[in-house]
């Protein structure tokens, strides 16, 4: 019951939902908002697969904490490092979740956090390298009970 | 919620060899409210309070940084690698939307 109500929560009446209700704190971000963000970071490139590695459940069975890590592979010297990685977990009202920069100093380009996945959605990783050129990697995570209030 | 305790912590290896990579765990105590959560009571929406950015300095440079919104869960965790080349010292900064900065600083040996 309660996953059909989110379900059609955010396919059928979310936008329009998400824009009344949300209109003067932290609004849902629009479709194009987020293309915007994802254009701006990946400055032109087209995104290549390969590269970065994203890691994910399969299932999660709370929205609220899920763990996920990526890694790059890239050997992390003065002339060809991992620049930034940006996360978005595209269902989400808020797709945008994360940016990670990283420098030569990292040694390896990788990190771990939890995010909040409002619903089942796929989780992208885009991974720029200081040359611009941008890599993708993309995962499913099933979401059992979504972790973005609503 | 001014009683929520914001709580830094932090795992760093206390002693490493030149050039290892070292890993960096980090955690800090905050509720990342969403701005989309409504009041029970209420029904009015709690406004967004979250960390936005988190950045580790290393000797007074920085080696890793993220930017956070609101799709991060509570409580913000990050684990991170940094190439250890001397001794040094790690600062950790936390920013909060409402301008409060929460920083913690770990000391490590470089043989």
């Amino acid at each position: 019951m309660n996953v059909t109500r989110r379900q059609t929560f955010v396919i059928g009446a979310g936008a329009v939902a998400f824009a009344t209700l949300g209109a003067s704190i932290t609004p849902a971000l629009s479709a194009s908002d987020t293309e915007k963000i994802i254009a701006d970071f990946i400055g032109g490139k087209e995104p290549v697969s390969g590269k970065v590695k994203l890691k994910t459940p399969e299932i999660a069975e709370n929205g609220n904490t899920v763990p996920i890590s990526f890694t790059v592979d890239s050997p992390m010297t003065e002339d060809n490092y991992v620049a930034s990685v940006l996360v978005v977990a595209a269902g989400n009202p808020f797709p945008p979740v994360a940016t990670f920069n990283f420098s030569a100093m990292s040694g390896k380009a990788e990190a771990s956090t939890r995010i909040r996945l409002a619903t089942t959605q796929d989780i992208l990783a885009y991974a720029k390298m200081n040359d611009g050129s941008v890599f993708l990697d993309k995962k499913n995570v099933k979401v059992t009970i979504g972790g973005c209030g609503g | 919620m001014a009683k929520d305790k914001v709580k830094p912590r932090v795992k760093v290896p206390k002693k490493a060899a030149k050039g290892d990579v070292i890993t960096i765990k980090t955690l800090i105590s905050h509720k990342m409210e969403t701005g989309r959560r409504k009041d029970r009571k209420t029904g009015e929406f709690i406004p967004r309070k979250i960390i936005n950015h988190f950045k580790a300095e290393y000797n007074g440079a920085e080696v890793f940084s993220a930017n956070l919104e609101p799709s991060v869960s509570a409580n913000p965790y990050f684990k991170f690698s940094v190439k250890v080349m001397e001794s040094g010292t790690f600062k950790f900064t936390w920013t909060d939307d409402d301008g409060s900065v929460y920083t913690s600083e770990k000391k490590i040996a470089v043989q």
